[in-house]
């Protein structure tokens, strides 16, 4: 933990997720209340940044086409952005493990089965099945989650059923093998916890991809729904206001790539400071 | 070397043949089909019904899947519901386009990516590479889209530089042939700035992770004890061999770059495969987003094979590894 601090990579990306989160949690007190509130809309919308509408509220971000407010709607879409990403990483990962510690330490058919399984999901191209998925059913945010944790379970499944095989050579596997541990309790009790290091990362990459994921779904227009905010669905109705209000657009995207650099970061941090026999970088 | 080449093709074939059976069942139990879209909302149900029939929907749907696999296999990929004109031409029409984008920011990112990836390693812990670092992550963080949409505000509405919509103006057929290239150059920098600086991003961070990994083997350390320059190391040593990893990742990255250039060209309505396919799947267009997602799904399995045999090429011991 304490390399992890010390790395400048570390410190950056646990700072903006810890205050992205907060922000998130916290959104009611540092904005302005409902996110899709609409007053008058012809004396309240396109307001730039950093000025006061026509019935005197001041926005920070400034207001979109109906007179929203950018900063409240961006907190508001921290919420169904992070909460998506977290949530589809969470499905993810327990499928990944599930299925790539049955296939490192299972028995008979089980590995083979499941490395199949594995492979042929890998070879599916993601964003064409997303296609498919999200226009089968009507496009929800739920829908969306279960989405993206359901096809990104396969990079976890094949670094844990390598971990889980490297493993279960070990002597200390083998000492409890002798003892006669049963193997489900090897597996969970002994092999599980040291491969938590490389799911760790692979979980911190996973939210980074989720989030973008998501708001490429949602620019489709088959993610998260408007009134919603993601921010998605933000960049999305920014577009066709690029000339007259950059900053619809802008702002959401922006935040995204901060965000979707602290996790790259972060994981980086965590895998370099795991392997003590690594120089800090 | 060979029966393993040989089984691998074949497992590609039952994952091609595994997705597009997923997808003809997926698609038909979806809300919607292409005639509710072709004949829309006006239409009566004896209309639908009829048309319906015309289109040998109204078959129970395991008889439909046999005779499309049937005619696919064949050659005959049907005719667009949503378009009226033939499968082969709609996906050939779109082709040329989507190659054009896909593989020069393919070229364009693995050059570019490999020269930034390699000053990075040889200068290690300097301020470049960490300059570099912080550009690299943040370009491979950045959604292609929004990058796009980017590039359209500051050049196209800015500074009036370059146009963001389309393949060509719509002035083209009156131009010159040294007009009409110079119009398809400035409509492809846009769309291709955006996927190659997505790509440089993910490219230069794994070569430099590649080259640093293999800065402490013993070859290196006779390289360097032999006299010869950092640079000569660096050029002539390390980054040869930390090019066989890339060689599968590039394998890997064709039908990402695909998948990826779905989104990008729907910013910038390039008329390539992937706006094609988005349409398709919009109006339920069944013969074309079989014949897409089949040849999709082709491009990943033919991806990863090509990888297998250029890394085992450059590679010799990889072809020997049993597992």
């Amino acid at each position: 933990m304490k390399r992890l601090l010390r790395d400048r990579r570390g410190l950056f990306g646990a700072v903006v997720l810890a205050a992205a989160l907060l922000l998130a949690v916290a959104a009611p007190l540092v904005t302005s209340g409902d996110p899709n509130a609409q007053r008058d809309i012809v004396a309240t919308r396109f307001v730039a940044p950093l000025s006061t509408d026509g019935t005197g509220v001041f926005h920070v971000l400034g207001t979109d086409r109906f007179g929203r407010d950018v900063w409240t709607r961006l907190v508001y879409g921290a919420r169904v952005s992070l909460g998506v990403g977290l949530l589809a990483v969470l499905i993810s990962v327990t499928l990944g493990v599930t299925v790539g510690a049955l296939a490192g330490y299972g028995r008979g058919a089980v590995p083979l089965t499941l490395l199949g399984l594995t492979d042929f999901a890998l070879a599916v191209p993601r964003v064409v099945l997303l296609l498919l998925l999200a226009a089968l059913w009507r496009p929800s945010t739920a829908l969306v989650i279960v989405v993206l944790g359901l096809t990104g379970w396969m990079s976890v499944a094949r670094l844990v059923h390598g971990e889980v095989r490297a493993l279960a050579a070990r002597p200390f596997v083998e000492g409890a093998v002798a003892l006669g541990a049963r193997r489900l309790r090897v597996l969970v009790r002994h092999i599980l916890p040291n491969a938590v290091t490389p799911v760790i990362v692979a979980a911190a990459l996973g939210v980074g991809n989720a989030i973008t994921l998501e708001a490429s779904l949602s620019f489709l227009g088959l993610g998260v729904q408007p009134p919603t905010p993601s921010w998605g669905n933000m960049i999305a109705s920014g577009r066709d206001v690029l000339v007259n209000a950059p900053w619809v657009a802008t702002a959401p995207g922006l935040v995204l790539v901060l965000v979707v650099v602290a996790c790259t970061l972060l994981g980086d941090a965590v895998r370099d400071a795991m392997e003590p026999s690594a120089p800090l970088s | 070397m060979l029966t393993r080449l040989a089984a691998r093709a074949l497992a590609g074939f039952g994952v091609v043949a595994g997705v597009v059976t997923l997808t003809f069942f997926a698609l038909r139990f979806a809300p919607g089909d292409p005639v509710e879209h072709l004949l829309g909302s006006a239409a009566t149900a004896e209309q639908l019904a009829v048309q319906r029939h015309v289109l040998g929907l109204d078959r129970p749907v395991p008889v439909q899947y046999t005779a499309w696999v049937s005619r696919f296999v064949r050659g005959d990929w049907g005719i667009s519901i949503a378009k009226g004109r033939p499968v082969r031409t709609v996906l050939a029409d779109a082709w040329p386009a989507t190659v054009r984008l896909v593989g020069l920011s393919l070229l364009l990112s693995y050059l570019l990516g490999i020269a930034v990836g390699a000053v990075q390693a040889h200068r290690q812990g300097s301020r470049t590479d960490t300059a570099l670092s912080v550009i690299t992550v943040t370009l491979f963080a950045v959604p292609g889209f929004w990058l796009g949409l980017m590039l359209v505000m500051v050049f196209t509405y800015w500074a009036h530089a370059l146009p963001a919509f389309g393949a060509a103006g719509l002035d083209a057929d009156y131009l010159t042939t040294w007009g009409r290239i110079v119009d398809g150059l400035r409509h492809l920098a846009l769309p291709l700035a955006t996927l190659t600086l997505i790509g440089i991003g993910g490219s230069a961070r794994f070569i430099r992770g590649a080259m640093m990994d293999l800065s402490s083997q013993p070859f290196v350390t006779t390289a360097h004890a032999k006299g010869l320059s950092p640079w000569r190391v660096t050029w002539r040593h390390t980054l040869r061999n930390a090019l066989t990893p890339v060689v599968t990742l590039l394998g890997l990255s064709l039908p990402t770059l695909f998948s990826g250039a779905i989104l990008v060209e729907a910013v910038f309505a390039w008329p390539g495969v992937g706006r094609v396919l988005v349409e398709a799947v919009q109006a339920r267009d069944y013969p074309v987003v079989m014949a897409a997602t089949a040849v999709s799904a082709g491009l990943v399995v033919v991806g990863n094979l090509l990888a297998d045999v250029l890394a085992g090429w450059l590679d010799p011991r990889i072809g020997t590894r049993t597992t």
